[in-house]
């Protein structure tokens, strides 16, 4: 469970990026942050994980106030916690079982990792993560060889190698071609179903957003102004957050 | 696209360079108290001189073989050293890597400092410690590739994508792990590349460091010099642009390979 508590981001330029956001989230739910560019997606999804810190107001995970942890205490808490980014963030030069491994680093001392000695069970859950997102036969291949799409699978099995039981998707399809999107979208949604993992996803497509969620959080401004099932979010709903009817770039339409 | 908004580039500023460099030449004739007419007069006595320079002695080359070995081992022994000395001051001097100023603004500094020391003093200082021979060339040609590798490193960390170390970040890796996982990857081609251009640099240096008792090849020059045998320094100066070369060609060939 994540307890986000009067959230708030100001940027050092001044720029307030989350304005005292309230909600809850639960585990197991897949919930779609929507909102126009600058709206504060990002802000709040790094946000989780800390990748930067709020400036006021208090996040907790599952009874552990993120906010007050420090140095070991975070690490152990972002273990936890899978991030898949619009750029997939590989290391390309590596091979892809090593890209889903580093998943792994903090579940062992710095050595062990550093030499690259890891356990055959964190092997075995490599190959399997690489299994559960359609591509076990591309783990000795370098990561820069692969597809966009592909690329996309690496890292969400880096996350599932993580035994992560959250995962933040900042815009994960954003650079994918409409058919690629609905692969990786489907992954997302059978991760979410199987394994239980809460997923936070950020879209901008409206059509795949109602789809895929559960649970549609609306953000305008830094400002929580839609939190609900998603079959409370209408069209008049969207049109709000979004304070203008919703363009065709903004549906996938496949 | 209105043409009139492109501004044309000024002139201005390539008319003061010219400028600026011709009053420098003057200058620094007038200074040194060197003219035309000396150069002039001088002539024949530079030709007379490379006149007894040819032909080198061929048999010379053999005889100097160990020492010219010698002088390229110094000269990968101060880039391996250099290397692995740079690989943590360039890793503290980006401010990617290490946020805080603290830390490097001060192995910038360190870095800048060791830089501005010329090789010769370097290697002049180190015989003035241990004594003629091989350890005070290596040591300055250790320090010298510090100075090389570290800087051009740093300046390509710098550059390195941020996107794996964000990620990095996020599955909960130390710093240590952060590095090796996020960075390392990414700059070591580039960290190979720069090793061998420094090994190229260091033939070079190593070549002349002899000249202040620091080993290698350079004694010979001095000696040769010093006795007036011309032709045993061509020797020497062939030899060395020879080295030169083949080393230039295979470490350019195995940086093409690398990047
Ligand atoms: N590093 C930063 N420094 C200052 N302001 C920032 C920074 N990052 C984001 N912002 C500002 O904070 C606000 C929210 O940005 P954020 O990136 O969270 O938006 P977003 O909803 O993710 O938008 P997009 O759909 O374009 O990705 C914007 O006004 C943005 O300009
Ligand atoms: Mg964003």
């Amino acid at each position: 469970m994540i307890e986000i508590k009067e959230a708030t981001k100001v940027y050092s330029n001044g720029t307030v990026g989350l304005n005292k956001i309230n909600t809850t989230i639960n585990q197991g739910d897949f919930v779609v942050i929507v909102g126009r560019s600058g709206a504060g997606k990002s802000t709040l999804l790094r946000a989780i994980n800390r990748l930067h810190d709020i400036t006021d107001g208090e996040i907790v995970i599952n009874g552990k106030s993120l906010t007050k942890a420090n140095g070991k205490q975070l690490r152990e808490m972002r273990r936890d916690i899978g991030m898949i980014f619009q750029n997939f963030n590989l290391i390309k030069r590596n091979t892809v079982l090593k890209n889903v491994l580093s998943g792994r680093v903090a579940y062992h001392s710095t050595m062990r990792t550093l030499l690259g000695l890891w356990p055959k069970a964190d092997v075995d859950l490599a190959h399997d993560a690489l299994n559960r997102v359609g591509i076990p036969d591309k783990a000795y291949v370098r990561a820069d060889e692969l597809s966009g799409g592909q690329q996309q699978r690496v890292s969400i099995a880096r996350a599932l190698a993580q035994e992560a039981k959250i995962i933040l998707a900042d815009e994960p399809v954003a650079s994918l071609d409409p058919l690629t999107t609905r692969q990786v979208m489907d992954d997302l949604r059978r991760i979410n179903q199987e394994l239980g993992i809460t997923m936070i996803v950020n879209l901008h497509f409206i059509d795949i957003a109602r789809e895929y969620a559960t649970r549609i959080i609306g953000l305008r401004d830094g400002e929580l102004v839609f939190d609900g099932p998603v079959e409370d979010a209408t069209d008049e709903m969207f049109t709000q957050i979004y304070e203008r009817e919703i363009k065709k770039d903004e549906l996938l339409g496949v | 696209m209105n043409e009139n908004t492109i501004k044309k580039p000024s002139k201005v500023k390539s008319t003061l360079t010219t400028l600026l460099l011709f009053l420098l030449i003057w200058g620094s004739a007038y200074k040194t108290d060197s003219t035309f007419e000396e150069l002039f007069t001088g002539i024949p006595e530079i030709i007379s001189l490379l006149r007894e320079m040819i032909p080198p002695d061929w048999a010379y080359f053999s005889y100097i073989t160990p020492e010219v070995l010698i002088t390229i081992q110094m000269a990968l022994l101060g880039a391996t050293f250099g290397a692995i000395l740079a690989i943590p001051l360039s890793l503290l001097a980006s401010s990617n890597i290490f946020v805080s100023p603290w830390i490097y603004q001060t192995a910038r500094f360190i870095l800048n400092f060791l830089r501005t020391i010329p090789d010769l003093l370097l290697a002049a200082i180190f015989v003035a410690i241990f004594g003629l021979g091989l350890i005070p060339g290596v040591l300055a040609l250790t320090i010298f590739s510090l100075g090389i590798i570290a800087k051009l490193m740093y300046e390509f960390i710098e550059t390195i994508d941020p996107g794996p170390l964000e990620a990095m970040t996020a599955v909960g890796a130390n710093k240590i792990q952060w590095i090796a996982f996020g960075v390392i990857p990414q700059i070591a081609a580039q960290f190979a590349a720069y090793f061998l251009y420094t090994f190229e640099i260091n033939i070079r240096a190593a070549a002349i460091l002899g000249l202040v008792g620091a080993g290698g090849i350079g004694l010979y020059l001095d000696e040769t010099l010093n006795f007036l045998e011309y032709q045993k320094t061509t020797s020497i100066i062939l030899y060395t642009l020879v080295v030169i070369m083949v080393i230039d060609y295979i470490t350019k060939k195995i940086r093409e390979k690398l990047l």
